[in-house]
């Protein structure tokens, strides 16, 4: 069957358009780098009788993660949850509220138990017995560990559940952790971002519902068709930095003219993510094309190590002295980074607690 | 005999949010509200650049984005004296716009219409039908048969898929779910349809602000929305028109759509309009920035006492003594050290968690009070504070939208049905509408500005040895929003947020006087303790921003049963 006829099919059975819908498997096909004979296995995963079950977990967050998925076009809020998952458990768009939420989440566990996909959005809090952090009275550690080990895959949205985010900031009162500091055992794949583009997100869900796989990632855990790259080697005002053309002040002849916003603060050098080519709201931006720097949000810590956000990043050379040279140990500062949170990871207690929950559940 | 209900999580709301309530005799008695979540961004500001305060801030809530950013731009711009440019209040005014038009769709639709429509009722209505009660109150496009029939269709598959995701354990046919199922149809269908329309609002906001959630086109003494009609790099008028444009897709669906929807649903429920007045004191602050200076707006601001429209005072500027002197946070029972009542520029946050107890701390939000009272603030107030005022397009506008309720109703209404759960929803449609006129004004003032050639954006904020304290206020889609800073030799020394939703879902104070939420229940129907889907329009009809939970108790403050919320 031919992509046409497939997606006239659709149209007709679903009785609303769903040109939108072909157009947007398309288009994360373009963004996974797949091949457009991959197109009709993706409509195919995307459209199998059985929606595959999503539970979506909101801790400390700001529901910012999920209101990036409302702007998503490709596919539409109302395709992804009418046609392609079944999103059984989510605070922000489920009807029943109380006992009837837990009472949709914990049928939904048990029944598919093995084969969901988790989404935990936000941090978790461990300071105090994660008293921070409560839902039907219960901690957001104690539901995360009674629920991510019985989980197929878990996609930890957004900076705050891969990274613990803008509360693990320093002083970190609440004590937040990102998901793959405190589970083990399970999958896990990190789409950081403050918040992540919704692109990014659906194309790893797509990408596991046509693979049964996640995608490759890097030492972050973060998809490489995604965060493969650094911001400053794709960023379209590149030419600008290596010409020495810089935007010194907001408003001034450089920023009016799209010159490069490295010494206004942008931290494109040591920031790796998909935003210059992907773009964001279908409108063809990014905070830089509209005159903002990159502030780093797909980086671990960056509320730490990217701030202040108005100065520039030291130890980037300026064009004509070396910038070759100083980008292989920029990249090297970056694989430090990523040790060190690796070091963190390891030396994190409360993860056998968690593991635990899952060694018994296999018992 | 009274029962007492917990509900937690409370859904559809941003954040975790946890209601209980006392039920007596088919009716509350009592209730709580709890904020069940705590971050500590105030603290993690200390030391911090307060250029930086605004990035980090507007991460405080995703759903209103926008807010909290330009919140704390204005309170650092208020400390240092500094004025930004005339383009740059134009530019935050349309971002406000925007976003305001985007969070009152998705409001209504995502977050509170299914309260009141059932959508397992649309199946057995008829899409001509349908078309015809959707005719009658607008001339939308898109009200036709055959649409109606085609989302049915879609609600018919999902229910057989037997995967209703979402919407299972819904409310599906409980005794307070009276609409036709005509009404529910052509709603159901209309929440479809609002997705695609609050999408535009988003895009519209992306052009301007670079990405959203969680814009990227604010800096203190400005904006960074570089302007520049002769740039491929800059707004020029290709990006303008390309907003503008957008802006009039949405306009069109709130004041052809939601704002007739809206309309219907208070008029069909029109027993409803007695309940959920709760605090009758409201607060609302000016916005929609008209000079440089920032004392003429195009909104209103002021408070009103005890429901009697002829107390309004007005609140006039973003230096406005009145506001600043008479806010206090106060923490008796609210889980931090102490039970002070504080003005924000002395408070400490020093978190201290006691478990849920209902005559001591059982929240983690703080109770703002005015002049010591507790005040409603959000979309009601502002319209209330204006129509008192005799704001002109104010009274215009609610005026036409209670002429259209009685119209429907088939009995005339008047402001005083305001005061009430419906009240709220209706005062948020007639601001969206609003705003959808006031982003186009301020998308011309911008456009006329440039064509000047004034091209500025950004005053650099300089920072000098010694104390200064500021602070930045702004009508949000949830009400009046204040940010607090106190700032010592170019750091943060202090810094405290006044949040809509902390006005409206506080806990009791000092004095054991309730919060609007807690005020707004009492007396609220309930018809099955086991479903108390009562309880959540009213809470919902507040557009919590705080993910809770509700339940019940018995009259002796024990625990009984934990009743399922459906």
């Amino acid at each position: 069957m031919s992509m046409e006829e497939k997606a006239g099919n659709i149209e007709q059975d679903s009785g609303l358009s769903r040109r939108g819908f072909i157009k947007g498997c398309t288009m994360v096909a373009a963004a996974l780098g797949l091949s457009e004979a991959m197109i009709p296995k993706l409509v195919e995963a995307a459209e199998s009788a059985e929606r595959p079950t999503v539970i979506w977990l909101h801790f400390q967050e700001c529901t910012g993660c999920t209101e990036s998925l409302l702007r998503g076009s490709h596919p539409d809020i109302s395709s992804l949850i009418l046609d392609i998952i079944s999103l059984d458990y989510h605070e922000t768009i489920m009807v029943p509220s109380g006992h009837q939420a837990e009472k949709s989440l914990h049928d939904s566990v048990e029944k598919n138990a093995g084969k969901f996909i988790l989404v935990v959005e936000g941090a978790i809090p461990t300071k105090d017995n994660g008293i921070y952090c409560q839902i039907a009275g219960r901690t957001a550690m104690d539901i995360l560990a009674e629920i991510a080990p019985k989980a197929k895959a878990i996609i930890a949205i957004g900076t705050c559940a891969a990274y613990g985010g803008i509360q693990a900031a320093d002083p970190n009162p609440t004590g937040a952790k990102g998901v793959q500091d405190l589970v083990s055992g399970v999958p896990i794949v990190n789409i950081p971002g403050c918040p992540p583009n919704p692109v990014t997100f659906l194309g790893t869900v797509l990408h596991f519902l046509t693979f049964k796989r996640l995608p490759n990632c890097d030492n972050l855990g973060r998809p490489l068709f995604a965060y493969g790259r650094r911001i400053h080697d794709h960023c379209e005002r590149r030419a600008h930095f290596d010409e020495g053309r810089f935007a010194e002040q907001f408003g001034d002849f450089g920023h009016k003219n799209g010159y490069c916003l490295y010494k206004v603060g942008c931290k494109g050098p040591e920031t790796f993510s998909n935003c210059p080519a992907a773009r964001f709201n279908d409108v063809d931006v990014w905070p830089v094309s509209v005159g903002h720097g990159c502030v780093g949000c797909t980086e671990p810590a960056f509320w730490d190590t990217m701030t202040p956000f108005y100065e520039r990043l030291p130890n980037v050379s300026i064009p004509g002295t070396g910038i070759i040279a100083d980008a292989d140990s920029a990249g090297l500062k970056i694989l430090g980074v990523a040790a060190a949170a690796a070091g963190i990871h390891a030396a994190v207690g409360i993860g056998k607690s968690l593991i635990k929950g899952k060694d018994k559940d296999k018992a | 005999m009274a029962q007492r209900i917990t509900i937690d999580p409370i859904t559809r709301i941003e954040g975790h949010l946890r209601i209980d309530a006392e039920v007596d005799g088919g009716k509350v008695t009592k209730a709580w509200s709890s904020g069940q979540m705590w971050r500590g961004i105030e603290t993690i500001l200390q030391g911090r650049d307060p250029r930086d305060a605004w990035l980090f801030t507007q991460r405080i809530c995703g759903v209103c984005t926008t807010v909290h950013a330009l919140a704390s731009v204005r309170a650092v711009e208020n400390a240092l004296n500094l004025e930004i440019p005339i383009n740059a209040q134009y530019i935050r005014n349309i971002v406000m716009s925007i976003h305001a038009l985007q969070d009152h769709i998705v409001h209504f639709y995502v977050l509170s219409a299914l309260d009141w429509v059932d959508v397992v009722s649309a199946l057995s209505a008829d899409p001509k039908k349908t078309a015809a009660l959707a005719s009658s109150l607008s001339e939308w496009p898109g009200n036709s048969a055959k649409r109606f029939a085609a989302v049915q269709g879609k609600v018919k598959a999902l229910v057989e898929s037997g995967q209703l995701g979402p919407f299972a354990n819904g409310y599906w046919g409980h005794p307070a779910m009276t609409l036709p199922p005509e009404a529910n149809l052509m709603a159901v269908s209309h929440y479809l349809e609002s997705l695609d329309y609050q999408r535009k609002a988003t895009q519209a906001l992306g052009i301007i602000s670079g990405k959203n959630p969680h814009i990227q086109n604010l800096s203190v003494g400005g904006v960074t929305t570089a302007l520049n009609p002769d740039s491929d790099s800059a707004l020029n008028m290709e990006r303008l028109y390309w907003i503008k444009q957008l802006i009039e897709d949405v306009r069109g669906f709130i004041q052809q759509v939601y704002l007739p929807d809206v309309v219907a649903v208070g008029a069909l429920y029109k027993d409803w309009l007695p309940y959920g007045a709760g605090v009758t004191n409201y607060m609302a602050v000016p916005d929609m920035v008209l000079n440089k200076e920032a004392t003429e707006f195009d909104l209103p601001g002021g408070t009103i006492m005890n429901g009697d429209l002829s107390t309004v005072k007005g609140i006039t500027s973003f230096n406005d003594n009145y506001f600043r002197d008479n806010v206090v946070e106060n923490i008796a029972h609210a889980w931090y050290k102490g039970d002070w009542s504080k003005h924000p520029y002395q408070e400490e946050t020093v978190p201290n968690y006691t478990e849920f107890q209902d005559d001591g701390k059982y929240s983690w939000i703080k109770a703002p009070r005015f002049q010591g009272k507790p005040m409603q603030v959000g979309p009601l107030a502002q319209m209330l504070v204006g129509y008192a005022q005799g704001h002109k397009d104010i009274v215009k506008n609610v005026n036409s939208a209670l002429n259209m309720v009685s119209t429907v109703a088939g009995v005339p209404v008047g402001p005083e049905v305001l005061h009430s759960t419906l009240g709220r929803h209706v005062a948020r449609a007639v601001r969206a509408s609003m705003l959808g006129d006031l982003a186009i004004k301020h998308w011309h003032l911008l456009v006329d500005n440039i064509g000047k050639g004034d091209l500025e954006i950004f005053n650099k904020p300089v920072f000098p040895k010694g104390e200064q304290q500021g602070y930045g206020i702004h009508e949000a889609p949830r009400g009046v929003l204040s940010h607090w800073v106190v700032i010592q030799d170019g750091k943060i020394k202090n810094y405290q947020c006044v949040v809509p939703s902390t006005w409206n879902a506080g806990p009791r104070d000092s004095e054991g006087v309730p919060g609007p939420y807690e005020a707004s229940l009492v007396g609220n129907p309930v018809a099955d303790a086991e479903k108390p889907l009562e309880v959540l329009r009213t809470i919902h009809s507040f557009d919590p921003c705080i993910a809770c939970a509700v339940h019940m108790v018995d009259p002796n403050g024990q625990e009984m049963i934990k009743v399922k919320a459906l």
